[in-house]
């Protein structure tokens, strides 16, 4: 299906609005970019969103979009408070699937023949892959207070520092969470998942810092130099999260109906509905699980470090990002600052400098975006801006964005090779099996360098420094 | 051919084919497992019998395979087939009574990826064949 775009600039395209559509849409991406955008059905998906009730300004994909289900992947949308929707496919179903970032003083040289040991041993302390499940089996209790309280569960209990929650997107804990609008299913999902990091693109990484384009704010951000070792977690949250997203698109099918909408994900409930508050606590449930999951994990990586470096002093948290949510945050639009309702899907917060929500060691700064590549490839450490603010609700892209589906790198790719590969640009891997190594493979990705360089030029996210795998722990 | 996969950018996409809508059903059961571990080699240690219901038929599949699901995270059990399905009209809606066997899933079975939730993304519900995408 051909659908006009209109030229902005080189790196922004307009669907002008038309037919059913509120507002118009557009799409952050450079001209190669935009030539895998449309060899799917993101931009459709995209015209789709802007299709829905109380959308407000444009809807918009970020420059690693891709084709999701109902809303495209890197899909943002802000709705008005008053007659916009909520959507569990405006979120999607790895909720809070998020990505923390470790500094440290290491440089890299000290841990290459380390790796192996670091990486053998945290897969030791976490679960990872299908069916595996956590150290305990949480009772019910113990799960719905986790569901309350977040990150600050996982504090009060050992896991962690306070200097975590503090550089944690929303301190780790989301304050509208109620258990009690999580079903039972859901909660059985979750009881023996805690702590676990589960399988596909989730990982744990050593990375060293390759390159520095600010260092002032590097500085900042505890970067002081070309080759330091940093640490990086990529999970979410887990079966809990993927039944609650199932559970209300059902209700919402069983209230609303989706007869009237182009496609059976995008079904929604008004943002002031019984059932769209339901969603949302629902949904700030699975974003403190997934908190507390990345919370213990990171504990359990610097005992690793400990272990077998001898200490993990320094190993402080840069932040964490959340990459799929709905949220309730204020925006200026048309000159009026409006609480809104935010959708990210596959995509980044990136709060240029003085906004509230940014931690005070920051706040002069802006907030530190985490950019995770695919297995192997490069990751980044951005800053949000003003223009971000502006431009997209504050927002950036979260990821390279897959080029090519999995079914074909499983004909094309043998996972052997594909670590023999790796190990040959000095990387090591670890990972669950082979065919999930296959599926990860880098070329599977588009180029994260690319993404993010449009993101730069778009000044939706300042590069500042550029982080590159020296051992991964894979899902 | 009980089953086979196209290409999906960021997941799985397949078509499970049969005789009638229970041996759609069936297969599009074993194509979702055959994502994380090889069927065949799940041994049949333990009988489940489930019950789901839909609204419609494309709601049917989607509960019947999200238990499927469920049942690998809540309780590590993980199938090896589908014994019998039956699928019944209950007044406007469509209930499912299935019997599988599998096993308990341990340090013995390898796993080779995830499927986190079932999808109505392009999903079809046809006499011959059923296509359903699901998020990896």
């Amino acid at each position: 299906m051909d659908i006009e775009l209109k030229k902005l600039s080189n790196i922004t395209w307009q669907i002008p609005k038309s037919g059913e559509m509120k507002v118009p849409a557009v799409v952050f991406a450079s001209e190669k970019l935009l030539e895998k955008i449309k060899q799917d059905d993101t931009l459709k998906q995209l015209r789709n969103v802007a299709c829905l009730k109380g959308i407000l300004k444009q809807a918009m994909v970020m420059p690693d979009a891709h084709q999701g289900y109902g809303f495209p992947i890197g899909g943002v949308a802000a709705f008005d408070m008053q007659d916009g929707v909520i959507s569990p496919g405006g979120v999607g179903y790895d909720i809070n699937c998020g990505v923390r970032l470790l500094r440290t003083d290491w440089n890299f040289s000290q841990v290459m023949d380390k790796r192996k040991d670091l990486l053998n041993e945290i897969y030791k302390e976490v679960p990872v892959g299908v069916g595996k499940g956590g150290i305990t089996k949480l009772s019910r209790d113990i799960l719905m207070e986790i569901l309350k309280k977040g990150s600050k569960w996982a504090l009060e209990q050992g896991y962690g520092t306070k200097a975590d929650l503090d550089r944690t997107e929303e301190n780790g804990s989301m304050s509208d969470a109620d258990p009690h609008t999580v079903s039972a299913r859901a909660l059985a999902r979750g009881m023996p998942q805690l702590g676990t990091l589960g399988s596909g693109n989730h990982f744990v990484e050593i990375q060293k810092v390759d390159r520095i384009y600010n260092p002032e704010i590097a500085k900042a951000f505890g970067i002081d130099r070309e080759g330091q070792v940093m640490v990086m977690i990529h999970c979410g949250s887990r079966g809990l999260g993927h039944q609650i997203a199932s559970d209300y698109i059902k209700e919402m099918e069983d209230k609303y109906g989706f007869a009237h909408l182009p496609d059976r994900e995008l079904v929604n409930a008004p943002i002031q509905s019984e059932l769209g508050e339901k969603y949302y606590k629902a949904m700030c449930c699975a974003i403190n699980y997934a908190f507390a999951n990345r919370q213990m994990i990171e504990h359990w990586t610097r005992d690793v470090f400990g272990k077998v470096m001898g200490t993990f002093e320094g190993m402080n948290q840069v932040y964490d990002v959340c990459h799929n949510l709905a949220k309730y945050e204020k925006h200026e639009i048309d000159g009026e600052i409006r609480k809104v309702c935010i959708h990210r899907k596959g995509a980044t917060r990136s709060f240029g400098p003085g906004r509230e929500e940014i931690p005070e060691v920051y706040r002069k700064i802006g907030q530190p975006v985490l950019i995770p590549g695919s297995m192997g490839t490069a990751s980044y450490l951005l800053v949000g801006t003003k223009e971000a603010e502006l431009a997209t609700f504050g927002s950036t892209a979260h990821g390279a964005g897959r080029v090519e589906s999995r079914s074909r790198a499983l004909h094309e790719l043998r996972g052997e090779d594909v670590a023999r590969d790796l190990e040959a640009k000095n990387i090591t891997i670890k990972g669950a099996s082979w065919k999930g190594i296959a599926e990860e493979a880098p070329e599977c990705y588009k180029d994260i360098d690319e993404v993010v360089r449009v993101s730069h030029e778009a000044g939706i996210g300042k590069m500042v420094a550029r982080l590159v795998p020296l051992g991964v722990l894979k899902g | 051919m009980k089953y086979e996969f196209f290409e999906h950018t960021a997941d799985a996409k397949f078509r499970a084919y049969g005789k009638n809508l229970e041996e759609c059903f069936s297969n599009a059961a074993e194509a979702m497992i055959s994502i994380m571990i090889k069927p065949e080699t799940v041994e049949p240690k333990i009988t489940k019998n489930i019950s789901v219901n839909g609204t419609d038929l494309k709601s049917l599949l989607y509960n019947f395979l999200e238990e499927l699901l469920f049942l690998i995270d809540a309780e590590f059990f993980i199938m090896h087939r589908v014994a019998s399905i039956k699928i019944n009209p209950m007044g406007k809606k469509y209930m499912l009574n299935a019997t599988i066997e599998g096993d308990k899933l341990s340090e013995k079975y390898s796993t080779t990826g995830d499927v986190k939730a079932v999808t109505y993304n392009e999903m079809e519900v046809k006499e011959n064949y059923v296509q359903v995408v699901v998020d990896i």
